[in-house]
Parts: C-alpha cells; structure tokens; sequence
C-alpha cells in the first residue's frame, strides 16, 4: 500500500512540475511576456523599466529556476494593474467558486446517481431508453447554452430566479444546474456501468434464486459495492467543474475564479490569469491522487496489481 | 473507454449488420448541415457583417419594405441573423475538422513512435501525455489563446495542441499489441524501415479506435470553439461565429430570445448528432466496449 501511494505521489509531484513548466512556457510563446503584463499605451521606458523590475531580460533559464523558487514559497508575484499580490486577487474569489461547484455536485450527484440506477434496474426498458436520451442531452449541450436556455425560461420568462450575480441563495440554483448538467451525465453513465456490472454477479443471482426481489438486492447489496467506482470519478469531476465554472460564471456573473479569469485577460492581468490556471491544474492533479489512493484503499485488487 | 447506453446500440445488435434508422437519420442531419455550412455563399438572403441599424433586433419573420424577409430575424446590429448563421456553421465545422486534424496527425505520431522505439523517447512521450492530461484542457486554451491573441489559425492550432494527448493514448496501446504480432516481424525481417512498418503495417490497423476518438473529440472542438468565441476569445467579430452569436445574444436575452435559440438550437443538434454518431461507432467497431 505505502509503496503504490509513495508511487502515485511521484507521479503527481513529476505532474506539478509539468504544469507549471507548462504554463511557464505558455506565458513566453508571445516573445516578451512584459508586453502581457503592461497596461495599454504604455510608453517605452515604462515597457523597459518593467522589464527589469521583473526580471524579463535575464537568461530563460535563469527567470525558470526564480519562477519556481517564488512559487515554492508560495509567491505568485504582484498585480502589476492593481498593485496587490496576484494571489490575494485570486483568493478573495475562491469561496464563490467553491459555492458554486459545491452546488453543481449537489446537483450533478443527486440527479446523476438515481438516473444512473434507474437505467441499470430497469434496462432494456422504455424508461431507460428515455433517460439514455436525457443524458446524452446533457452531455451535448454546451454549458453556455444550457445557462442561457435557463436564464430565458427561470429569470426571463416566468421571473423565478434572479439571472445573474451573487446576492442570495436563490441566485446559486441556475448557475448549479447549469455547471452540474454535464457531470451528471458523466454519474448517469458511470452509475449505470457499475450497476450493471455488479447485477452480472453470482450472489446478485443467488439472492434472486432465493426470492429477493430486484429493488430489494440492488437497495441492499449491488449500491455498496457499486459505489467505488462512482466515488472515484466524484473526485475526478471536482476539476472538470472547476474548469466549467469559467463559462458558467461569465455568464452568471458570478464573483468567483472564473469570471476573474475572463476579466483579468481582458484587462491584461496575466499574473492572476496564472494563479488561476495554476491553481485549478493542482486541485485537478490532487483530486486524482486522492481519487488513485481512495481506490486503492478500497478495493486491493488495485495496488497488489500495480 | 467509457462505454454508455443508448438505443442505437441495441438497434444495432438486433439488426446485425444493417444500420439503425437513428444512425441515418443523425448522418441526413450532419450531411444536411454541411451542405448548408457549404453552399452559404450562394443560399444565404444577406451579407453576413452588413449592419442595417433601422431593422436592429427585429424578430424572426419579419418583413421589409422592400420585400426581403428575416426569416429568423436579425441581431443587434440589424445583420441577418441566418446568413450569419450559415456562414458561422462554415467557421464552426472547419475549426473542428482542421484542429482534429492537428491533433490526430500529432498525437498519433507521437504514440506511434513512443511504441515502436520504447525506452527514453516511450518515458518522455507518454510523461508529457500525463502532464497534459492533468491541465484542464479548457484553461489550457483560454491561456493559450489569451497570450496569443485571438484569430482563426491561432484558434485550430491552440486547439489541435491542447488535444492530442488523447489520440497518442491510444495510439500508443494499440501500436505495442500490433507490432508483436507475427507479420510485423516479417515485415521487419524483409528489411522494411521503421517509417514504412509504421504507416503500411500499423496505422491501418489502429485507425478503427483512433476514429473513435477523432469523432467524439470533432464534437469537442465544435463545443471548444463555440465556448472560446462566446467568451471573446475565438472568432473576432464582425465575423461570425455560433459562440460569438450567443454571446451577443446574451446580453439581449431579455429583449431577443431568437438571437441566443437559433444558433444554440444549431450548436446542440450538430453536437447530439456527433456523439450519437460517436458511439455508434464505438459499438461497432470496438467489440470490448460493449456493455453485457
């Protein structure tokens, strides 16, 4: 066990690095990442001065080498349009989007599971081929569509739910609806997959030779064992909505990191764009360590195979 | 592979070799798009970026003094809103095909080789494929393409690089299962050359699953393009775009439902259509994937 851990941790710490190797390399593809970092109409000597305060005009692979060791301690570097730590900008907007994909798990988990179950239970069925077509729905619907084709009918239409902000509680339900379509799909498919795998069975047929009925042996037997695979991919689903929540967030208007991406890039506040795109490429990379692990933990066939 | 139900697939089973009436009817729907993406020059009614300010936000239907007639209305710019659709489904698709088309040509390349040379080049291919993998592909591109600025070739290659670790996957399993079968021995032992063994012997072999991926990955790109344009990112007006459309349509919502519903309708039809192409194939072609 502490030998498979010990491996996947590498494997993610080799991960990190290439992310931010990544987004090093991604920052200079420009020429002169100054030119990113200035206002507009900015003049020459400014440009210059900047350049050297940074540390631009130094070799490459020096500026690498100082890159790593500023974000080692935590040091992302300061706004050069607000003049504040780029990584402070970032954290006062980090609760919203945390509200945000709390909500959309919520739903993607509450809708997605029991969609899941009902298409394993009862396959073959008119209900499964109905809820197949809802989930392939949610899957091909852009997430900008869904929000607008929601902000028309809740907000626009019927005057239900506020179409954009932060205000209360009520303005969190469409964005979460909107971010949770897509990962609901991905819990519908993947709940049914392990479902139906699990109904294939021996004891899922002896307790029907027995005289269980299905519900029953799937209520109290088949979830159990069912949910390893399912809690995984959970894990997994935190980064695609983080990812998500830009678009989502945009449209909303929704005070969290995805919006600020957007608005950083259009007021040309790269170093935030960075902390951003950093900082959602580490949970991603820490959620499918911690999803790997969980496995393991769970289920030994995994590690004594690796 | 991440197999899902839908009823084509039992149609398929049950019909053997023919192919299901959903299958056909989702290839008349992305055959008659096409068509309509190709021929915009000649169907659409209107210039797609002429602005008539006197007939901004005029909804579907209506009708000029001079007789022409918006039969899905027009945009806030009073442009008409279905030559601006049919041009943008011409921006759409041949954005997803050129950057599929990048990242097939990269990403299997790179699997290809990775799997016939094994040692250092297989550890620094397939390590930089897991360095992708754990970057959002989204934030990806909106980094990319925010440092390069936006445009249509930036867009196709900012898309097509972000995507290929995918197809090297796959590339790269399949290519080490081939390459110890018997007649790629015997095609090494007659003195054929690495390059050769790879794209006579291999690559028709790995096609099957590599189209697979290049299917559902077209559906991406589509959605992919159309998400960066609705952020401002993609496609720069006046040139239109679905996702730019509906970023415009956003912010008259409230006022012109049309503007959003039309090229929304549009983006999800063609979106649908392609997954359930996509698995389609995927029954078909990949026997393992099938569910019990």
């Amino acid at each position: 066990m502490l030998r498979y851990v010990a491996g996947r941790l590498l494997q993610a710490i080799i991960a990190v690095f290439g992310v931010l190797t990544i987004v090093f390399t991604v920052m200079r593809f420009s020429g002169d990442p100054t030119l990113l970092l200035v206002p507009e109409g900015a003049s020459p000597e400014s440009i210059d001065a900047l350049r050297t305060e940074l540390g631009f005009d130094r070799p490459v692979i020096v500026q690498y080498i100082d890159y790593l060791r500023s974000l080692s301690h935590l040091d992302f570097g300061v706004s050069v349009v607000q003049r504040i730590p780029a990584f402070d900008i970032v954290a006062s907007r980090i609760p919203y989007t945390v509200l945000l994909a709390t909500g959309a798990l919520v739903i993607a988990v509450g809708v997605g599971i029991p969609v899941g179950i009902a298409m394993a239970v009862w396959r073959g069925g008119w209900l499964e081929r109905l809820l197949a077509a809802v989930v392939l729905t949610g899957q091909s619907m852009p997430t900008f569509l869904s929000s607008i084709l929601l902000i028309l009918v809740f907000g626009v239409m019927l005057g239900w739910l506020p179409t954009s902000g932060a205000g209360d509680l009520k303005a969190l339900v469409m964005p979460s609806i909107a971010l949770g379509a897509l990962s609901m799909s991905t819990f519908a498919r993947m709940a049914r997959i392990a479902i139906v795998d699990e109904l294939g069975k021996d004891y899922v047929r002896a307790g029907r030779a027995r005289g269980l009925s299905l519900p029953g042996i799937v209520w109290r037997h088949v979830l159990r064992n069912a949910a390893i695979p399912v809690v995984t991919i959970a894990a997994l689903e935190i980064g695609n909505l983080l990812a998500g929540a830009v678009i989502v967030e945009t449209v909303f208007a929704w005070p969290g990191i995805g919006q600020l991406a957007i608005q950083s890039i259009q007021s040309r506040d790269f170093l935030v764009v960075q902390v951003i795109v950093l900082l959602i490429s580490f949970v991603y990379v820490a959620t499918s360590l911690l999803a790997d692990v969980m496995y393991a933990f769970i289920d030994p066939r995994i590690r004594l195979a690796g | 592979m991440s197999p899902h139900a839908t009823a084509s697939r039992r149609a398929a089973r049950h019909h053997g070799g023919r192919v299901p009436v959903a299958i056909v009817i989702v290839g008349l729907i992305l055959t008659m798009i096409l068509a309509l993406a190709l021929l915009a020059p000649w169907i659409a009614p209107a210039d797609p970026t002429r602005q008539v300010l006197m007939m901004r936000l005029k909804p579907p239907g209506t009708l000029t003094a001079s007789g022409q007639i918006y039969l899905l209305g027009t945009d806030d710019l009073g442009r008409d809103l279905l030559s601006r659709i049919l041009f943008g489904a011409q921006v759409s698709l041949m954005v997803a095909t050129l950057s599929v088309l990048v990242s097939t040509l990269v990403g299997v390349t790179l699997g290809m080789i990775a799997a016939w040379f094994r040692g250092w080049i297989e550890v620094a291919v397939m390590r930089l494929v897991d360095i992708m993998l754990s970057i959002p592909a989204v934030l990806l591109a909106v980094l990319t393409v925010a440092v390069l600025g936006p445009g249509f070739f930036k867009l196709i290659l900012v898309l097509g690089l972000t995507r290929w670790p995918r197809y090297t996957r796959v590339a790269f399993g399949q290519t080490l299962q081939i390459a110890t079968l018997p007649y790629v021995k015997a095609a090494e032992l007659a003195g054929a050359g690495a390059a050769r063994i790879l794209l006579r012997h291999i690559l028709p072999n790995i096609a099957g699953p590599l189209l697979i991926i290049a299917t559902a990955e077209f559906g991406l790109m589509i959605l992919f393009e159309a998400g960066l344009s609705f952020l401002g990112l993609g496609i720069q007006p006046p040139a239109p775009s679905w996702g730019s459309i509906m970023s415009v349509g956003r912010q008259y919502v409230e006022r012109a439902w049309w503007i959003v519903a039309f090229p929304g309708g549009c983006l999800f039809l063609v979106v649908f259509a392609v997954n359930v192409l996509g698995d389609w194939l995927r029954d078909r072609l990949d026997p393992k994937a099938r569910v019990r």
